[in-house]
């Protein structure tokens, strides 16, 4: 079954008893098999809605999204989600984090002990395998995360602002690790980011998205050989250019805050 | 070395007072009735540990006589009430505070009647609880479960509610079903709650255990030191309050110590 995300005529609408308030409004997209996708926008704009609408968590109020030829009515192991906040089970050590989605599967015992073996290997997480959350850098953490999420076998890998937390060094060196785990796992990447500079250095494809109400602005493909090299002049040029398009939603956002402000 | 100072460090203000309350009784200062001297109460402490009769193998084993002491004998009837009703309290408590953590229906169906009830301290309960119990162990067992019930109760019913929902959302994705939510998710992230409440609870059994053996019972350390009242055995009063106090303090230090054990994980007890 090819991991594709088809998202057709999507609308999201959160209402508040004050008024209701557009988050998504006639959202299209199809993301073919084995391409990593950023959607990139200012804080409001409505990235994370549509990410939640295709893990299942929020279902969208209108149109359609079907995710390896399945519509999506809700969560599921299929679409593994990575969270800016690791969202990992505290009171589980770092190998039973990872065991747990194949525990739920209903895996045997020798096979999730091998699978869970070759992705603490694979993510350098060996020496912390029986480590508990509270005892690792957020760095650590979010491998774990990340780890937790290839265990399922997902086809499709959804990530909401994953490294947003971090400190630059250790988000440069995990987006080298996540790179490497998309060429050799052939995943289906959505990825969540406000970072312009992260969404050319990883995506093949990057969605710029409007402040309220959320729509596609630029559906913007990124032709730079990877490795990237954020010193590149083509690098620095689309960068140029997809921070005047941010910078304008932003601005929208701001002059909104501003109203509100001045309302209250 | 630090440790050896902190705890002589801890000693200082207890052993001056003692020094201050021997030198008292000594001088005559207070009447021996009213207040005994702290070697009077040590003394008293000591032989009501001690085997009351010398070891004779035909009534039994060294060990069973090693025991007989009439202190050891309270310490562990009180011991006992508190553990069982602390097991029927929590154990009821515990499985009542998940169904209405979890579901709000239930919730609002019981949640009012709690609300009265909780209030009422268990000592109150004291009269019913003869009516129904009669006197022995049933009444105290009765009064001390109430005691646990409502702290693990009320715990048990926040440490669900409060669970993050970024943890519910991570199980679903991982394509976790509701009864394994219930154990493997919700379950754990309520258990700082839960034990929080446990520890009250305990506290509690422990207090009520006491008022109740002043009642029903004839053993157990509350029975032990109003019986010396009546004989104005002050040392022995003070005596039995002294392994109260110990008991006390050893239950918190268990509690303390599974607490520590059970939430090795948990964030707020890096040490």
């Amino acid at each position: 079954m090819s991991s594709q995300i088809i998202v057709t005529g999507v609308n999201k609408v959160f209402r508040t008893p004050e008024k209701d308030v557009v988050a998504l409004k006639d959202i299209n997209i199809t993301i073919e098999p084995g391409q990593f996708v950023c959607l990139l926008g200012p804080s409001g704009c409505g990235k994370s809605t549509l990410l939640n609408a295709v893990a299942g968590f929020s279902l969208p109020s209108s149109g359609t999204i079907t995710a390896s030829g399945v519509p999506v009515t809700g969560p599921g192991p299929e679409r593994g989600m990575v969270f800016q906040e690791y969202a990992l089970f505290p009171w589980m050590t770092v190998a039973q984090n990872i065991a747990f989605g194949l525990e739920v599967k209903g895996l045997g015992k020798a096979e999730i002990a091998a699978k869970v073996d070759s992705l603490l290997d694979t993510l350098s997480l060996k020496d912390f395998r029986n480590r508990y959350p509270k005892d690792l850098s957020g760095g650590m953490r979010q491998r774990v995360a990340i780890a937790r999420v290839l265990a399922l076998d997902s086809p499709i890998m959804l990530m909401d602002e994953p490294f947003g937390a971090l400190d630059a060094l250790t988000r440069r060196n995990l987006q080298d690790e996540l790179l490497r785990i998309w060429k050799a796992f052939g995943k289906t990447i959505l990825f969540v980011t406000h970072s312009i500079e992260e969404s050319i250095y990883l995506a093949d494809r990057i969605v710029v998205m409007t402040y309220r109400p959320g729509t596609i602005k630029r559906d913007q493909w990124v032709d730079i050989p990877r490795p990237r090299d954020p010193a590149d002049p083509a690098f620095n040029e689309l960068k140029r250019e997809l921070g005047r398009l941010v910078m304008e939603e932003q601005q929208r956002h701001a002059a909104d805050e501003l109203k509100l402000a001045a309302v209250d | 070395m630090k440790r050896f100072k902190t705890i002589l460090h801890g000693l200082i203000v207890p052993v001056i007072l003692l020094v201050i309350w021997e030198a008292c009784a000594r001088a005559g200062l207070v009447s021996e009735v009213v207040l005994p001297a702290p070697s009077a109460v040590a003394l008293k402490w000591w032989q009501s540990l001690l085997p009351a009769q010398p070891f004779d193998p035909a009534a039994g084993t060294y060990l069973a006589w090693a025991f007989s002491g009439e202190l050891l004998h309270d310490a562990y009837a009180s011991m006992f009430r508190v553990l069982v009703g602390f097991a029927i309290g929590a154990g009821l408590a515990l499985p009542a505070g998940l169904l209405m953590g979890a579901n709000p229906r239930i919730y609002d169906l019981f949640n009012p009647l709690v609300q009265v009830l909780r209030p009422i301290p268990p000592i109150a309960y004291i009269p019913l609880a003869i009516l129904w119990f009669g006197l022995g162990n049933p009444p105290s067992f009765f009064l001390i479960s109430l005691g646990a019930f409502f702290p693990v109760l009320m715990n048990t019913i926040a440490g669900v509610r409060h669970v993050d929902g970024i943890y519910l959302r991570a199980a679903r994705n991982l394509g976790v079903k509701p009864l394994t939510m219930f154990t493997r998710v919700i379950l754990p992230a309520a258990t700082p709650y839960i034990l929080t409440g446990m520890r009250i609870g305990i506290g509690t059994a422990f207090i009520v255990v006491i008022v109740s053996e002043m009642i029903a019972v004839n053993d157990g350390l509350g029975f032990r030191i109003l019986e010396a009242r009546e004989f104005m055995w002050s040392d022995k009063i003070i005596a039995g309050m002294i392994t109260i106090g110990l008991l006390g303090l050893a239950l918190d230090v268990a509690m303390n110590t599974l607490n520590n054990y059970l939430l090795r994980w948990h964030r707020g007890l890096e040490h």
